[in-house]
């Protein structure tokens, strides 16, 4: 569909160029992770506006709910304490998809059309499309798609593309209680961002600032955070986050060898596929790599 | 934090052999593309947009006080032959408070709607039954009223030893719904009071009692002062006794907006770092129970260190006021304690008055008694020192709590306070507050923009609730219900409810109690009451003493109680001392549930093993539960904790055969009326004589009853400025109170509320949300009293009228009238050299430091323990520890524990991701916060061997629970008198009704005593113990 509302920059696994005339803007969705309570009301709306219902879990000790993504949780909070200069901090961080420039799940994908990012910076999954091979899930930095266990294919956050597309803002960044959540044009974003972090640097947050990593091209979702030098503490957020270089292996030079290498063991798992589905590694696969690891 | 638990991006250490197992059966795909047996089209498009033409319905939320709008949107356009259904809820943007965001719980409102729990028929538990079943409407009124004639017939008191009439029906109690609409509310008071209900409260009794009782006696009204959106204002906010962030997150968006825009510090004082503390600029810990130490140590300090703001204070308040000679505070008890009686005689606690009766004051502040002198000594004793020591609280953070609010009496900084249920749900609640409120005053950020002291109500409905008067010795507008000592006559209730001035040109608004009163009688009976009779007071209940959800239990468990109408509430869940309360129920004879889903309440008859060890035979409650419609399935009002009184409209049908509350209780009094007429009956003529004449007498509509509450006119209205002119037709709606009178001629069942429906129609469902200025929006929705948006506002200006600080101008004085951005809380041309002071509502127009007689526990605040105290004294007065005005049931004291036994301080509280015990029912908000738990700090889970996600039995004298262990920096072992002090957090929302894993009632812990002034019971601070379990 070509000529619908969101244009498309690139699509996974196509050669054919997208339409390049049309120059929408850039979106973003900025989280300050300083104002952000925790409340989860982002979850429950992405949950709610997208049709999802994770689970009912259980208490693992931490006020972690869901624990994890995954294709019935497109966003989770995840919470931290620690502290920092003698002073107790709980650090709340909306983990989800970051919609990077340069999307690794994208750049893995081998499903033609199964992943599409649109000129606006959105990365929007195809489930129609998507084989379920978990490349993506591989091939992301920042380890958001989760293959559902229903149906063998990838989701994530669609940065509710089917409202921008209408003009509306995400789900999650409507229903944010304290304003912690933000939606707009990626410059005006960064503008908003710069005023915060100025305000946390009167508060004496010398190290706040934006996470808008560069190592995928900047983001389409971006963090204010307290302690812009250590992301990490942000429950393990990467400093540097990159693009795994076996994606680079796989799709890069060695992609035609590769590909030749392993469809012999492709061709012969045929039968296991159409039996089981695709998200099965082959018992021989396995057992041959068992065996390697183990010498 | 369990790292383990919980993979997270940085975790991404792909091994090679999980990079083979993910993408090896991949490649095989790919290579299966290349082959074309996996789909060819390359086809991308985004998810089509939902709600294209999906009929959209305004609405509010339905669970906290903010009030939110809701935008829902229904299945089809609207058209008659698609069957309306909620498919979508979110946030309405033109809303001035929510600007389009909600909650967890509101975002989740879609699986409120549709909850599995949702009641869809009439049903009834037979005795001794351990089952539902299934009735008709027609099967389950006519039972109902049955049993409810005959009970009453029995036990309806028609006159007591005095030859009083006092129709008073003491065996059947009824609850009602705090999230229900005030037209549900005001029915279901026509109704109660009609029959003889003394025995009634709404959840405010467990909730917000206190807030109504500290903040009327110190500013004359029991409401939150300011508004959500003018938290923006201010220039310090003090979150204490409360947790906005979790318990109201879209209110708390304009803290955060003060602090975005303005720069303002936020400071949280709490017992448990929370997710209030999160966004905090600064924390500090204290010990659940202590709040009055240090909320009087900041009177000291501000006393000591002269922030105050003087101009204000001498002009305002009644600190120049001298008290009457006998008044004392000696060791722990002030003057008039009887100690047998347990109660103060509080006739020494007031005012001296002159021969006219007017106050003495010196205004040089020196007389020994002037309320500035008494207050000054009351706190002397609380330095930094003790404050420490009591409360825990490192001495450092206190004194920055100090010094920031000092920093607010400046007339250009302004600072305001965010509470809730951390003050209210103690013995002391009231006090809590009163402290507060005194300190707001001494700063000068009364009336103030930016300022006020500002409860946070709970249910969306909790103030209406209160506004209109469902608790046990209320009425409409704040109104006393008959007293049969005080008021067994129609002239002693007016006299002694129709203050007199106590200064000169003081406005004194409860003179006007007679035309709020007639009027109400005249709602209530209608022609029937009529000057001669008094307007039918001898049909109005009379009562003896307070029947509060305490006593009615007490009074069920001794076996003096046959019937309770439970009307949207949960009191299995949410009333102290569950497994007493369990037992009270099944001493009854009917019980009837009104509930749009299923509750502990409605199955308190079922064994549910360790968590309700019932004898389900031998109970012989008869149990009828009838289905309500809940927010999304009615029109209607509910008033916000601003005093907003927005409209709501209905979006679809409920589910199965359920009604609306009106319907419900329409249908009980027609077929009760039948019997009466019918068989007749004991004391009937308050029942036959009701004015019930609406269009459908089995299901008055809310238009009508909205436009009762409003008041109209019965006879032509003269205009009292020229006679010859009229100021209301007959039969019009009211414009509002000012036009209310005392001879029989208007109708208006609840004056606060006149102004509601007028003339020009229906002013609760305004939508202009043109900001005026300083974030009001006075053309959106309507607020009581008159649209006012800020209490007391006449107090943002100085003695001669102009603003403290300009650029918080809400109103001055511009020669001729006052006027501005708000309406005047004042007489509109009452010029400053009147005198006139800005606190309407009080005989002497003062804030008042020292609150003379109203508070039965003390003029001043004083700290006084727990019940249940983790000391076992009181440092500032061992002789008198806990404090001396608490009534406590004998049953309820063999039932405390002491901190030999249980050495830790257990406190309840909510978590955002729920609300109150509904939620557990709601998938969504189930998913989000799915298992109980309770928090402990590192230092006692050591000591005890708990780690993380562990099974725990937390256990009380009264009863135990057991959930899952969060162990937690966040709350920490703190020194309390020398000793160090451990205390567990204890979330409430569990139960075993619902979809999130199945709990223990957190009140199962909880002591059965009550605030000495509004009998609130005390959940924030009582003693538990805690050790590890193996799993459940």
């Amino acid at each position: 569909m070509p000529l619908q509302s969101l244009d498309i920059l690139r699509r996974s696994a196509t050669t054919t160029p997208s339409t390049q005339a049309r120059k929408p803007i850039e979106v973003a969705k900025l989280i300050d992770v300083t104002t952000c309570i925790g409340c989860k009301a982002c979850q429950v709306a992405c949950s709610e506006w997208n049709d999802l219902r994770e689970d009912v879990g259980s208490c693992i000790g931490v006020y972690d709910n869901p624990i994890d993504l995954s294709a019935q949780a497109w966003t989770v909070m995840r919470f931290t304490e620690t502290e920092e200069n003698g002073k107790l901090e709980w650090l709340i961080r909306k983990d989800g998809c970051m919609h990077c420039a340069d999307p690794g799940c994208l750049k893995s994908c081998p499903s033609p059309g199964a992943i599409i990012q649109y000129k606006n910076g959105i990365v929007d999954f195809n489930e129609e499309n998507c084989i379920g091979c978990g490349y993506c899930v591989t091939g992301c930095p920042f380890n958001v798609p989760r293959i559902s266990k229903e149906d063998s294919k990838a989701y994530k956050c669609s940065l509710c593309s089917d409202r921008v597309a209408v003009g509306q803002e995400p789900a999650c960044v409507k229903t944010c209680p304290t304003g912690a959540i933000q939606f707009g044009s990626k410059e005006d974003m960064k503008e908003v961002a710069a005023t915060r972090i100025a305000d946390l640097k009167k508060r004496g947050y010398d190290n706040a600032g934006l996470y808008d990593p560069e190592g995928v091209g900047g983001t389409h979702v971006m963090y204010v955070l307290h302690h812009a030098d250590k992301p990490q503490l942000y429950h393990n957020l990467p400093k540097n986050p990159t693009i795994s270089p076996l994606v680079s292996l796989w799709k890069g030079a060695t992609k035609p060898l590769a590909t030749l290498a392993l469809a012999g063991i492709a061709l012969g798992s045929l039968f296991h596929y159409v039996a089981k589905g695709p998200n099965e590694v082959s018992k021989e696969i396995e057992d041959e790599i068992e065996k390697e690891d183990a010498q | 934090m369990n790292k383990k638990a919980i993979p997270s991006a940085g975790d991404v250490r792909v091994s090679r052999r999980q990079f083979f197992k993910i993408s090896a059966a991949g490649l095989g795909t790919t290579s299966l593309a290349v082959m074309g047996i996996a789909p060819t089209e390359a086809r991308a498009e985004v998810r089509q947009y939902k709600l294209e033409r999906a009929k959209e319905i305004r609405n509010t939320c339905t669970y906290c006080s903010v009030g939110c709008g809701l935008l829902m949107y229904s299945l089809g356009d609207g058209a008659k032959n698609a069957k309306a259904e909620i498919i979508h809820i979110e946030g309405d943007p033109d809303h001035p408070v929510s600007r389009g965001a909600l909650c967890p719980k509101g975002a989740g409102l879609l699986d409120f709607i549709h909850s599995p729990g949702r009641l869809k028929y009439p049903e009834v538990r037979e005795p001794g039954s351990s089952e539902w079943k299934r009735i008709s409407w027609h099967e389950a009124v006519e039972r109902i009223a049955r049993h409810m004639k005959a009970d009453r017939d029995a036990n309806v008191v028609e006159k007591n030893a005095d030859g009083v009439p006092v129709n008073r029906w003491l065996s059947t109690a009824m609850l009602t719904a705090s999230a229900s609409s005030n037209e549900t509310g005001i029915l279901t008071q026509k109704f109660i009071r009609s029959l003889g209900i003394v025995a009634t409260d709404a959840q405010a009794r467990v909730c917000h009692g206190p807030t109504v009782s500290a903040l009327a006696s110190t500013f004359g009204r029991g409401a939150m002062t300011n508004s959500w959106v003018d938290i923006k204002n201010a220039d310090f906010i003090l979150v204490m006794g409360g947790n906005a962030a979790e318990a109201h997150p879209v209110g708390f968006r304009w803290a955060i907006e003060a602090k975005k825009q303005r720069g303002a510090k936020l400071v949280v004082v709490d017992p448990r770092f929370n997710r209030t503390a999160a966004v905090a600029d600064h924390y500090v810990p204290i010990r659940a129970g202590s709040d009055i130490v240090f909320l009087g140590g900041i009177i000291n300090w501000l006393i000591a260190n002269d922030k105050i703001q003087w101009d204000y204070v001498k002009a305002f308040t009644n600190a120049s006021a001298i008290i009457k000679e006998g008044y004392s505070f000696n060791e722990g008890l002030f003057s008039g304690y009887d100690e047998k009686a347990g109660k103060y005689d509080r006739s020494s606690w007031n005012y001296e008055l002159d021969d006219k009766g007017i106050i003495k004051t010196d205004p040089t502040l020196a007389h020994p008694r002037c309320v500035w002198n008494l207050l000054k000594a009351h706190y002397a004793r609380y330095t930094p020192e003790v404050v420490s020591d009591l409360t825990g609280s490192p001495q450092d953070g206190f004194l920055l709590v100090c010094k920031l609010l000092g920093e607010t009496a400046t007339p250009e900084k302004v600072g305001t306070i965010l509470y809730a249920l951390g003050w209210t749900q103690h013995t002391v609640g009231t006090q809590n507050i009163r402290t507060m409120a005194m300190i707001q005053l001494l700063l000068g950020n009364i009336g103030m923009p930016g300022g006020g002291v500002n409860a946070l109500r709970g249910h969306s409905n909790i103030q209406g609730l209160s506004d209109l008067g469902l608790l046990s010795t209320s009425l409409p507008g704040y109104l006393v219900l008959p007293n049969e000592k005080q008021h067994a006559k129609l002239a002693d209730y007016l006299t002694s409810n129709t203050p007199k001035a106590l200064r000169d040109g003081q406005m004194n608004y409860w003179a006007n109690t007679p035309k709020f009163f007639v009027s109400l009688m005249k709602w209530f009976w209608g022609d029937k009451a009529t000057k001669d009779n008094d307007w039918g007071y001898d049909w109005l209940p009379k009562w003896d003493k307070m029947y509060d959800v305490i006593q009615i239990i007490e009074l069920m468990y001794q076996g003096k109680m046959n019937g309770f109408i439970v009307q949207g509430f949960n009191p299995l869940a949410s009333f102290p001392d569950a497994n007493k309360v369990a037992e009270a129920f099944a001493k009854l004879k009917y019980m009837v549930i009104i509930d749009p889903i299923a509750t502990e309440t409605s199955t308190f008859w079922k064994n549910q093993g360790e968590s309700n060890d019932v004898d389900t035979a031998k109970i012989q409650t008869e149990v009828f539960r009838l289905p309500s419609t809940c927010f999304a399935e009615e029109d209607g009002s509910i008033v916000n904790s601003a005093r907003w009184l927005q409209w709501h409209f209905k979006g679809a049908e409920p589910p199965g055969e359920a009604k609306s509350d009106q319907e419900i209780i329409g249908e009980l009094f027609v077929a009760l009326r039948d019997l009466y007429r019918k068989d007749g009956g004991k004391v009937a003529d308050p029942i036959l004589n009701l004015s019930w004449a609406y269009r459908d007498p089995k299901a008055p509509t809310p238009e009508e009853l909205a436009r009762e509450s409003n008041g109209r006119a019965l006879a032509d209205i003269p205009d009292p400025a020229d006679k010859t002119k009229t100021l209301v037709k007959k039969g019009e709606q009211l414009p509002g109170f000012a036009t209310l009178q005392d001879d029989g001629t208007t109708a208006c069942a609840c004056w606060i509320f006149s102004g509601s429906w007028t003339q020009a129609g229906n002013q609760m469902s305004r939508r202009d949300n043109t900001d005026v200025g300083l974030g009001n929006t006075p053309g959106w929705a309507w607020a009581w009293p008159a649209n006012r948006r800020i209490l007391y506002n006449r107090a943002s200006c100085d003695a001669n009228g102009k603003p403290w600080d300009a650029s918080r101008r809400l109103i001055a004085w511009n020669g001729e009238r006052w006027a501005g951005i708000d309406v005047p809380d004042f007489k509109v041309d009452a010029a400053p050299e009147t005198g006139m002071n800005p606190f309407i509502m009080n005989p002497e127009g003062y804030g008042r430091l020292f609150s003379v007689d109203k508070l039965v526990d003390g003029p001043f605040p004083e700290h006084y323990e727990p019940m249940e105290s983790p000391l076992g004294t009181n440092p500032l007065h061992p002789k008198v520890v806990s404090s001396p005005a608490v009534r406590l049931f004998k049953s309820d004291k063999d039932r405390l524990g002491t901190h030999t036994e249980y050495p830790y301080v257990g406190t309840t509280y909510r978590l955002t991701e729920h609300f109150q015990f509904w939620t557990k029912s709601v998938r969504l908000n189930a998913i989000a916060q799915p298992e109980q738990f309770v928090e402990i700090g590192e230092v006692l889970a050591q000591e005890k061997g708990i780690r993380q996600g562990d099974w725990v039995k937390v256990s009380s004298k009264r009863g135990f629970v057991k959930a899952r262990a969060v162990v937690t920096k966040r709350v920490k072992a703190l020194t309390v008198n020398k000793k160090t002090l451990h205390q567990i957090g204890i979330p409430l929302h569990w139960g075993w009704e619902g979809v999130a894993k199945k709990g223990y009632l957190t009140n199962r812990l909880s002591p059965s005593v009550g605030d000495c002034n509004t009998q609130t019971p005390e959940y924030k601070a009582f003693l538990v113990n805690i050790e590890k379990i193996a799993g459940v």
